[in-house]
């Protein structure tokens, strides 16, 4: 296809303002797939996302329209996933930036567009669900366009659910993005946006050509990692991959490798003909680095390979997904895993417990350190456990949050902004009725419980996203709990020393509560260093006796013993101290934390 | 391998006590003499496996002492004789004349079912004796020439205070019984009683934690030896111990008749059918009752007399049982103060025997 008749575009789209049902209809008016064919939002095909309404991968599906050869380029919509955003805004020149009418701009919208403008693509304002009794098309426009710098008459209004405006939407692709630029002639490079595994074919590719072409039976070489191999088939998806002669400069498509090892394919490398490389890699993207983290254990001890095998598999399809053994006195074998983000997180717990099968023990999660020890050495420190003890200066990673909710709410948000730490930077009326926050805060004050003390105080009207702006010296302490005077791996933590002294009451209270009686008083501690900052005693155990026991009762107490046997042997032993594993979850277990 | 000690169940009650959980039978009084019947044969069909001299017989029930007085007699003066024989009595069962045939039966040793003095906690027993009862019952034994009592005491009532139990303990003292059993209240999940007052036993659960050691520190104050877990009998040169019973916590062979009733031999045990109908009918034509059989490993026999033995005030012999002990276990109990080895032998120091249940089920391999 000639380049002048190629558009590259991405949909930007809060959660639920109708991504997935514009592109639908996209498919449908350009007769990519037949009426009879259609599953309502074809392009989510994971089984997840389909149930939480979120794209999780991104991915491209090649449409005609008008002479024209357009490439929708799927985003996720969620900012954990700015990563994947940026990636795929990085093989387009244009977006539709879709805001639904009833509910103007969300915080995701707003750091998703910015996304885009720094990316220098072209943005087409689209106001969807112009059809629902509560739209407000114009009030929308409004804030649409102002957050672009367009006018709000150039903004389309459009239903994606009654098909209302679809044609102009693709008119505007057509007529306002702009051709991809780059040489047909020259050794080929492509972009690797994104790939995926398949069973029998290996490695799958999705690839942005920019320079000269590639084909099937092909020599191949990934640049910045070296990676050499031939092109079994290349294609594109139209809906489903489509096999073709060759990817042309400018298109879109997909490059299947039969490398039978993820790791060796990475997202963001370029890919190059062996026979006429090219001299420069195009520029990747920045290795991300995973900011939130959290132990994964399996319940049953005997599912370590299978978690291991597991991640391996995720970590396929999931750059950003990164993780290392660790062992843990608590939870025995698990791993220490490495998340763009909460949600982020939520969606690999899942992902591993439905299509893997596993149970597992998520830890409560925490961010990364970097800290100064007091011999001059720099850490990175991703487990508290792992802190050092003789701390110069540490730093916590901070975010640029965004919160837009009802003005009413304002002062609920600032409130809750304040108790976390939050730095006040500005607010903004979008509407009358509306308002920005933005705040600065140490990310550690948000993976807890942020999202559900924000939805339950604005009553689910604030909408919230980040951006994390960097790293940023704090007051931290690390917290240990001993128990009989044992530390606990497994339950240290970093906290912000104003409240150190309530988190470590939390642990021992609950600790108190899940430790069964012993045989003898047993300490729960918290402290920093050598000082103590919370001690409850679990007094020991009076009588534990089987009251009477004559020969009608002998079988009834031995089994009695026998289960006490069992219970005993399930417990952790932490010093002298039997821990029942229930007591570690209900303290570190995420959903545990929760209550 | 025969057995030297017989159980004997006599299972019918006046009314069911909300805590209560073995085999009774309420309404039944016409049945009486078919059932001692149906035992007399029950006890023929198993009298091989009967010593021919026997050490304890034991009539537990239910109330035996309901059992229609010429039945009782029938049965007592059937049964093999023994050098303890000791039958279970209400209190407000006992008369002028069940005193005089249980003694004239051969019975050497009354055990009354006295739980508390207080009628307040009587209530919520629901047993139908009346403090005065259990006072009464005593001297009428005693009159009719009964050397051997042992009353039989519940604490942790549900609203039984500290004071209630001193009480209880004072009164029982004051009848200078030869034994006392002392049981914690036990309620079970699902019965009636627990379903009444299982919350307010919840709710009672730490003040009740020191009853057990009160309990413990009255008797053996006032001479009694606290020689199994929840038996205690008085001192001296008599021994006062219960013979049958010390016969299960030894691990010696037994055998029981009667609905519901329990054997132990020759590392098999079995337990006869809890249904009087199935029970009667099988012995009228002849037949032995259904039961449910449990071989007994050689593990589990070695299990179970670690669990019973250290029950006992007496060293347990470890001959032939180390199998059954975990040594690390024992090594930190023994550090924790709460086991002591002497002489090849295992007890359990008092702190040890406060904590019985988990001391033993950590010390079991």
């Amino acid at each position: 296809m000639e380049q002048a008749l190629i558009r590259n575009f991405s949909i930007i789209a809060h959660i639920d303002h109708g991504k997935s049902t514009l592109a639908d209809r996209i498919l449908e008016l350009t007769d990519t797939v037949t009426g009879r064919d259609m599953r309502a939002q074809v392009l989510d095909s994971m089984e997840l996302e389909r149930e939480r309404g979120i794209t999780i991968k991104a991915q491209a599906v090649r449409v005609t329209w008008k002479g024209h050869e357009l490439n929708l380029i799927d985003t996720p919509g969620h900012v954990d996933f700015t990563y994947e955003v940026s990636r795929s805004l990085q093989a387009c020149e244009g977006a539709l930036l879709v805001v639904d009418a009833a509910q103007g701009i969300e915080a995701q919208t707003v750091a998703n567009a910015y996304l885009a403008i720094e990316n220098d693509l072209e943005i087409v304002p689209v106001v969807n669900k112009i059809d629902l009794p509560s739209a407000n098309p114009d009030g929308a426009a409004a804030e649409i366009a102002e957050l672009v710098g367009d006018t709000a008459e150039h903004v389309l209004r459009i239903s994606a659910k009654t098909g209302d405006g679809i044609a102009e939407v693709l008119d505007a692709i057509v007529e306002r993005i702009p051709p991809p630029a780059g040489e047909p002639q020259a050794p080929p490079r492509a972009l690797i946006f994104d790939s995926s595994y398949d069973q029998y074919r290996g490695v799958v590719a999705f690839v942005r050509v920019v320079d000269g072409s590639f084909s099937a039976r092909e020599p191949l070489r990934a640049m910045a990692q070296g990676t050499r191999f031939e092109s079994e088939e290349v294609g594109f998806f139209s809906p489903t991959m489509r096999a073709a002669e060759s990817l042309g400069a400018g298109e879109v498509g997909y490059v299947i490798t039969g490398l039978k090892d993820v790791s060796r394919l990475r997202v963001g490398d370029t890919l190059t003909s062996e026979r006429t490389p090219a001299a420069e890699p195009l520029p990747g993207y920045k290795d991300v680095k995973p900011m939130v983290f959290a132990g994964l254990f399996p319940t049953d001890s005997d599912d370590y390979p299978d978690l291991r095998d597991a991640l391996e598999r995720l970590k396929l399809n999931d750059a950003a997904l990164f993780y290392e053994p660790e062992t843990s006195q608590a939870l025995g074998f698990g791993f220490r895993c490495g998340f763009l983000g909460l949600l982020h997180m939520e969606i690999v717990r899942e992902r591993l417990e439905r299509e893997f099968d596993l149970d597992l023990i998520v830890t409560a999660p925490n961010v990364a350190y970097r800290v100064l020890t007091k011999s001059g050495e720099e850490v990175e420190v991703h487990n508290p456990s792992e802190m050092p003890r003789e701390i110069e200066r540490v730093e916590e990673p901070y975010i640029k949050a965004s919160i837009i909710v009802p003005k009413d709410h304002v002062g609920q948000v600032m409130e809750l902004n304040t108790e976390r730490r939050g730095r006040f930077d500005h607010m903004e009326y979008l509407s009358e009725e509306r308002v920005l926050l933005v705040y600065e805060l140490p990310l550690a004050e948000i993976v807890l419980d942020y999202y559900d003390q924000l939805t339950s105080r604005t009553r689910g009207y604030a909408s919230f996203d980040y951006d994390v702006i960097g790293f940023r010296e704090g007051k931290l302490e690390r917290v240990d709990v001993l128990i009989a005077g044992e530390p606990v791996d497994a339950l240290s933590l970093i906290v912000h020393r104003d409240g150190a002294y309530a988190r470590g009451r939390m642990l021992v209270d609950r600790l108190r509560e899940e430790i069964p009686r012993q045989f003898f008083d047993v300490p729960v501690q918290a402290a920093i260093g050598s000082r103590v900052i919370a001690r409850e005693t679990i007094k020991a155990k009076r009588k534990d006796v089987l009251a009477k026991c004559y020969g009608g009762d002998i079988s009834r107490k031995r089994k009695l013993l026998e289960q006490q046997k069992k219970g005993k042997k399930r417990m952790k032993q932490v010093g002298s101290v039997e821990v029942p594993q229930e007591a570690f979850l209900a303290v570190l277990n995420l959903d545990g934390n929760k209550k | 391998m025969s057995a030297r000690h017989l159980y004997v169940h006599l299972p019918f009650c006046a009314s069911r006590c909300g805590y209560c959980d073995f085999v009774t039978v309420v309404g039944q009084d016409g049945r009486h003499a078919a059932y001692v019947a149906a035992l007399l044969a029950e006890l023929e069909l198993e009298r091989e496996a009967l010593a021919p001299r026997l050490e304890s017989v034991f009539l537990g029930g239910g109330t035996p002492t309901l059992t229609e007085p010429g039945a009782l007699a029938r049965l007592l003066r059937a049964l093999p004789p023994a050098e303890e024989v000791t039958v279970e009595a209400n209190p407000e069962t006992v008369t002028p004349e069940l005193a005089a045939l249980l003694r004239e039966s051969g019975v050497t040793r009354l055990s009354l079912g006295a739980q508390s003095f207080q009628p307040r906690l009587l209530e919520v027993l629901e047993r139908r004796a009346r403090p005065g009862d259990v006072r009464r019952a005593f001297s009428l034994l005693r009159e009719a020439g009964f050397d051997n009592l042992s009353l039989d005491l519940i604490y942790g009532i549900p609203g039984q205070s500290v004071a209630d139990l001193e009480d209880d303990l004072s009164e029982a003292l004051a009848l200078e019984p030869e034994h006392v059993s002392a049981y914690e209240l036990e309620a079970k999940p699902g019965t009636r009683f627990t379903y009444a007052h299982g919350p307010e036993l919840a709710r009672q659960a730490d003040a009740m934690e020191s009853y057990f050691e009160r309990v413990v520190a009255r008797l053996t104050e006032a001479g009694y030896r606290w020689y199994e877990t929840a038996n205690f009998c008085r001192a001296g040169s008599r021994d006062l111990r219960s013979r049958h019973n010390l016969a299960y916590w030894r691990g010696r062979d037994y055998l029981g008749l009667g609905i519901g009733a329990v054997s132990t031999i020759a590392g098999l045990r079995w337990r006869t059918t809890p249904r009087l109908g199935r029970y009667l009918a099988s012995l009228q034509s002849g037949e032995r009752p259904e039961r449910e059989l449990e071989e007994l490993p050689a593990q589990v026999q070695s299990s179970e007399r670690v669990l019973l033995g250290l029950r006992l005030d007496e060293p347990l012999s470890l001959a032939g049982l180390g199998d059954a002990v975990d040594a690390t276990a024992l090594e930190r109990l023994e550090r924790l103060g709460l086991v002591a080895r002497a002489g090849g032998g295992l007890t359990l120091t008092e702190r040890g025997r406060f904590l019985g249940g988990g001391v033993t089920a950590e010390l079991l391999a």
